[in-house]
């Protein structure tokens, strides 16, 4: 029987019904139509389906979806603002540290998480906060140093 | 700052939309493989009925269900699109669910079952070449007396080289969506870097004629040859179950099912025998080369070609023979990955120039410096055609120069003298890679450019985006041909209704082929629309008086729309085609002789690595590479080239392993088990610039491709952790450090650990086996 789940996905209160063993990934893409979370692997060693669940970082792919009930989620499209993509964002674009782009959004969502709770990281604490994430096209190194840039400017922004 | 990715906006917000993406029409079904287990045996027959009465499920397939021919191999048929009468590798597909929703054909497949007769299964190359057991007949490439010469030659030393294949693992598997159209017709929504292919593919699968089938590709989650050939088969698949139902329907191959089911890089294995002179120049060298390809000839003919005719590298080999065989084996077909043979073949080669230098007891740089390519001399391939624009000399001597190759060099050896368990290792090594497809019928492009009456322009051509930004580069060519700003110019998918009978994005040549034809569109409209204003004021305009959106007609500037506009009402015709063939080449391809590229595209790179000798693990610690892209279309986008390939190239050298089990079925199918490189392994260190200097030829802008040559630059990591390998005790001397460098690999090259009885290589070769007595003393030795 379908479950009826209801929760706060970017801000906006939804409610959808799905099956009791159906992943939030699934969910997100097949009921919600938020198909900016991909699925690279279902087993949660790719970071392509990364979300915040109540602000952590999470692999949708691992998450039943009826587990969010009452919960805040996050997507990728809920990272920018109406007025203005976030910096990772805009340093990712900068940086041409992009290429297939299906990754991106993965590297987005836990490029945010981690400046969320550190606002400084080292080069060395980003690159193994995001080796979860697998790019199979950039060698990661622009994707390091769009976020290290990015998170520069919101410490300059924010001082 | 370079044009970023035309799609990067999207990209960044999530809005970017792939196959797997696309809205469907509600009644849409969802296909489900199931695979072989056995590699070889006779099918008796297939129980399906438990999965045909599973819930949601609406249809099963097999074999005697595809209306017309059963095959999805595109250049010999011996792909079946599901296995009938005989079963050639686990992995290989069986039969399809096809049900309402995904997960229910899932689950239904696995409810399904196989009566299988096993049959004896040759999988590995030795076995092979021992069975004679062949896709295609083998070529042999001779140039002078090897034979004599080896005999003559002062020194003379004999090994083997092997190495790994490597799984794609394009994040975005692959999907394809078929769509019932009217009268028979049928449209593909595919993840395909050969949307041509597919078309032709489906259309004898269906027993229909291609004008009864399109396919369309906006853009794929990345495709490194993996899309090439492969996306046939699930597009076949999908779109026979779609004619069946008369519904559309949908197949996306999960991680484990696409890693089993699909073809990969192929693994190569080469005897080699090589004379020599005293500074360790090649006087004659002969090599058997041999591919694993798997069931099928798929891509493997022209892969191993390219093999043959990348043995040289960037060194002259005076008297050389080079016997090729393509290895049929009960494993999965396969196919074109990023380099497509030419990694292969170089590491043989710099493989022997190692050799020597370890031989010799030299430094390898040394060797490799003695046997480049002269310029006027010494300049000729062993497949005949002349190496005229060679630039490397210069390029090696710049980056070693700028990069302290020789300071750096005593460094190491310093600190290798210091440190018993860190050992460290350098290496330099070269790319000289041939840009062309070698079928020369393939090197030919096609667009499509309509002005409509705003100025704005649509733009298709036959190239795909798999994220190489080629779109981005192709676009670009448009706006300033035509002078216009770039958001004037959209790009929209890749579509065989707009551009027929294209080759595939492959071979590095995407920019080059649809660049140019690109151009040639933009041009005539461009000539049209001066040829107008000639007419009508009188005045002749030339391509300088198209800028900024406007056009310069004599003393007066107007707005490029409002010339469109004038032009429209006089009835001038705002749409038209491009063309480009790729001049001077020819090949003969049973001789291997000819000029099958058009330019070579040069690079080096130096690696530092560092090898822990008690546990086999390796690091880079530097890199610094100097690349040749010509005049550059965009820099940012070929410096994410090169940083992206260099680090592919890592994996499959040093961390990408294909296990096959001794009943060939493929263990490591999943990233839990097959690691691909992650931001943990970029080098700590890393200078990547370009070498800056114009294509001869004349390319698109004096550019040069891009897509492949950097993935050879990643030799240079397994030579530096050959060369830390070769300062332990137990790797003295020549190490036999077979590809990947895992760090069981390593540790067997250092005499570390004995081979377990049981494990084979997939080239059937021991990997480094070590006598008894060196076995014994190491664990003591290396602490």
């Amino acid at each position: 029987m379908k479950q009826h789940v209801s929760s706060t996905v970017n801000g906006e209160q939804m409610e959808f019904l799905c099956e009791p063993d159906e992943t939030l990934l699934e969910a997100l893409r097949d009921r919600l139509n938020l198909t900016g979370t991909k699925e690279g692997c279902g087993t949660g060693d790719c970071g392509a389906c990364s979300v915040l669940l109540d602000g952590t970082l999470v692999c949708s792919c691992l998450v039943f979806a009826p587990e969010i009930e009452g919960r805040e989620l996050t997507t990728v499209e809920g990272i920018a603002s109406p007025e203005a993509l976030h910096p990772v964002q805009r340093k990712l674009l900068e940086h041409a540290a992009l290429q297939c782009g299906i990754c991106t959004p993965g590297v987005v969502v836990a490029a945010k998480a981690l400046l969320d709770a550190n606002p400084n990281p080292s080069e060395e604490e980003t690159r193994y906060w995001l080796a979860g994430n697998l790019c199979r096209c950039t060698g990661y190194d622009k994707i390091i140093r769009a976020v290290l840039d990015a998170a520069a400017e919101m410490r300059g922004a924010a001082p | 700052m370079s044009r970023p990715h035309e799609s990067a906006e999207l990209h960044v917000s999530g809005a970017a939309l792939y196959t797997d993406d696309l809205a469907l029409p509600a009644h849409t079904l969802h296909g489900a493989y199931g695979l072989s287990e056995v590699a070889h045996g006779r099918l008796c027959g297939l129980e399906l009925e438990a999965a045909r009465q599973a819930r949601d499920v609406v249809d099963v397939l097999t074999a005697a269900d595809v209306p017309g021919v059963n095959n999805y191999g595109g250049i010999v048929a011996d792909d079946p699109i599901f296995a009938d009468g005989e079963v050639h590798y686990a992995g290989q597909p069986l039969f399809l669910v096809v049900a309402h929703e995904r997960e229910a054909a899932r689950r239904a497949a696995r409810l399904a079952s196989a009566r299988i007769e096993p049959l004896p299964a040759i999988l590995d190359i030795r076995a092979a070449i021992a069975a004679e057991s062949f896709v295609l007949p083998s070529k042999r490439l001779v140039r002078g007396d090897p034979d004599a010469e080896l005999a003559r030659a002062p020194q003379r030393l004999s090994g083997s080289v092997g190495m790994g294949g490597q799984d794609h693992f394009y994040l975005e598997g692959q999907v394809a969506v078929a769509l019932p159209q009217e009268d028979g017709g049928m449209h593909l929504w595919s993840s395909t870097q050969h949307p041509s292919e597919v078309q032709h593919l489906v259309a004898a699968a269906l027993g229909v004629a291609s004008h009864a089938v399109s396919v369309s590709c906006r853009r794929m989650g990345g495709g490194f040859g993996g899309k090439e050939s492969q996306p046939a088969m699930i597009a076949c698949a999908a779109a026979v179950a779609a004619r069946r139902s008369g519904r559309p329907v949908k197949i996306r191959l999960d991680r484990d099912i696409d890693m089993l089911a699909t073809g990969k890089r192929h693994d190569f294995l080469a005897d080699y025998d090589v004379g020599f002179d005293g500074d360790g120049r090649i006087r004659a060298l002969s090599v058997m080369l041999a591919s694993r390809c798997g069931y099928s000839a798929d891509l493997s003919g022209p892969v191993s070609d390219r093999a043959v005719c990348h043995l040289d590298n960037a060194y002259f080999i005076p008297h050389v023979a080079i016997v090729s065989h393509r290895c049929r084996t009960n494993t999965v077909s396969n196919t074109a990955f990023r380099g497509f043979g030419g990694p292969q073949g170089m590491m043989v080669i710099e493989h022997i120039l190692d050799d020597i230098a370890r031989h010799l007891g030299c430094d390898p740089l040394a060797v490799r410096r003695v046997n480049l390519y002269g310029i006027g001399e010494r300049n000729v391939t062993p497949y005949g055609q002349i190496v005229e624009d060679n630039i490397l000399p210069d390029l090696l001597e710049q980056l070693a120069s700028e990069a302290d190759y020789a300071g750096r060099r005593r460094a190491v050896a310093e600190w290798n003298e210091r440190e018993p368990v860190i050992k460290r290792g350098l290496a330099l090594t070269p790319v000289k890679f041939g840009i062309s497809f070698t079928k020369t019928s393939y090197n030919q492009a096609g667009a499509l450019l309509q002005i409509y009456r705003d100025g704005t322009m649509l733009l298709n051509h036959g190239g795909t985006e798999m994220g190489q930004g080629l779109h981005t580069k192709v676009l670009d060519i448009v706006a300033r041909e035509l002078g216009v700003p770039n958001a004037w110019v959209r790009i929209t998918a890749t579509d065989t209704s707009k551009v027929p009978n294209t080759s595939a994005t492959a071979a590095s040549s995407g920019s080059d082929l649809n660049g140019k034809a690109a151009q040639d569109a933009a041009r005539t409209l461009r000539e049209r629309l001066a040829a107008f204003v000639r007419e009508r004021d009188g005045v002749e305009i030339g391509p300088e008086d198209f800028d900024g959106g406007r056009v310069q007609i004599g003393a007066n500037s107007i707005p490029f729309a409002e010339l469109v506009e004038a032009a429209y009402r006089a009835r001038i015709s705002l749409s038209a085609t491009g063309f480009y063939r790729t001049p001077k080449i020819h090949w003969d391809m049973d001789r291997l002789m000819g000029r099958p590229f058009y330019y070579f595209a040069y690079g080096a790179a130096i690696v530092e690595a560092a090898v822990d000798t008690l546990t086999g693990e390796s690091r880079l610690l530097a890199l610094d590479i100097l690349h040749d892209v010509g005049h550059s279309l965009n820099p940012a986008i070929d410096i994410g080239q090169i940083e992206g390939g260099f680090m592919q190239g890592v994996g499959w050298l040093t961390s990408e392993q294909l296990y096959f089990d001794s009943d060939g079925a493929l263990r490591t199918h999943a990233p839990s088990t097959y690691k691909i490189p992650t931001a943990r392994d970029w080098p700590e260190r890393a200078e990547v610039r370009l070498f800056g200097r114009p294509n001869p030829e004349e390319t698109i802008y004096r550019s040069k491709a891009v897509g492949e040559p950097p993935l050879m630059l990643a030799i240079a990591a397994l030579h530096a952790i050959r060369d830390a390998v070769a300062a332990t005790p137990g790797g003295a001397g020549r190490p036999r450090l077979m590809a990947p460098a895992v760090p069981e690999a390593v540790l067997r090259a250092m005499g570390a650990v004995c081979e377990l009885s049981e494990e084979r290589s997939p080239l059937g070769d021991t990997m480094g086996t070590t006598s008894p007595d060196a076995t014994e003393q190491t664990a003591f030795r290396l602490i």
